[in-house]
């Protein structure tokens, strides 16, 4: 059967829809809470986060949300012409947005630093590094937590 | 005087990175716990960690009540010279606790 698009502006929204849908429009925090999403805000202003760069290890999940073992690495040579001068790492669901900053420059030799964290619930944490240059790179992790920190008391 | 564990390698080749593990003992009071009467335990962290390499400050880090109780911090840093390495962490009544570690770079 040859069946002609009656209209041919059906068609056009139609496909001008599905662009939208699929285009890689969304910044990494989209779906993140509002609090999140502001103190990122705050932190970048007007920049925009680019994914890549940086790696944030986390377990995909963990018994006890207490302490909770966080890696991050963030690709960057730690030159003077070329470093990374923070890395900041925001969580979605915990009663505050930020987890911890670090300031680091040229004489730590490699942008990588670890530590644990607290979760109170399931959720996203992202992890943004900003460079020497103003630009900002970021990652995020979902974790599944069973035991929730902050219940017991 | 809170209980510190610093590992370090005491002797470094020059311009080698060396990694430094901290923690210090800490409750880490969120803030957001209820005490025996109901009542909202007050807020007791460490919000502030500064390593110092002979006077130039290498690394700093700002906490908040999501990091856990007995903070633990590893970084990197480059031996760049004999001297000596310098750790401390704020509380939230500014209190300071020093810790210093000599370090030798042939």
């Amino acid at each position: 059967m040859d069946q002609r698009s009656p209209d041919p502006t059906r068609r056009l929204v139609l496909l001008t829809a599905a662009g939208l849908g699929l285009a890689p429009f969304a910044p990494p925090a989209a779906a993140a809470p509002a609090a999140m999403d502001e103190a990122i805000r705050t932190l970048v202003g007007a920049a925009t986060v680019k994914r890549g760069r940086v790696k944030l290890e986390l377990p995909p999940i963990v018994e006890n949300g207490n302490t909770v073992p966080l890696t991050v690495t963030v690709d960057s040579p730690m030159s003077e012409a070329d470093h990374v001068t923070g890395i900041h790492i925001f969580n979605e669901k915990n009663p505050q947005p930020y987890v911890a900053v670090f300031a680091l420059g040229p004489r730590v030799g490699k942008a990588a630093i670890s530590t644990r964290i607290r979760l109170a619930d399931t959720q996203q944490v992202v992890a943004i590094a900003r460079l020497n240059d103003g630009s900002f790179w970021s990652d995020s992790a979902d974790v599944i937590v069973t035991l929730a920190a902050c219940v017991e008391g | 005087m809170a209980r510190v564990l610093i590992n370090l390698p005491a002797r470094a080749a020059r311009g080698e990175i060396i990694e430094i593990k901290t923690l210090i003992a800490h409750p880490m009071e969120t803030g957001h716990r209820l005490g025996p009467t109901g009542a909202a335990i007050p807020r007791d962290i460490i919000n502030r960690f500064l390593c110092t390499y002979n006077g130039e400050e290498v690394f700093r880090a700002e906490l908040f009540p999501a990091i856990a109780a007995n903070p633990f911090i590893t970084f990197f840093t480059v031996a760049t010279e004999s001297g000596e390495i310098v750790f401390s962490w704020t509380d939230d009544h500014g209190q300071t606790q020093t810790e210093v570690r000599p370090i030798t770079v042939e």
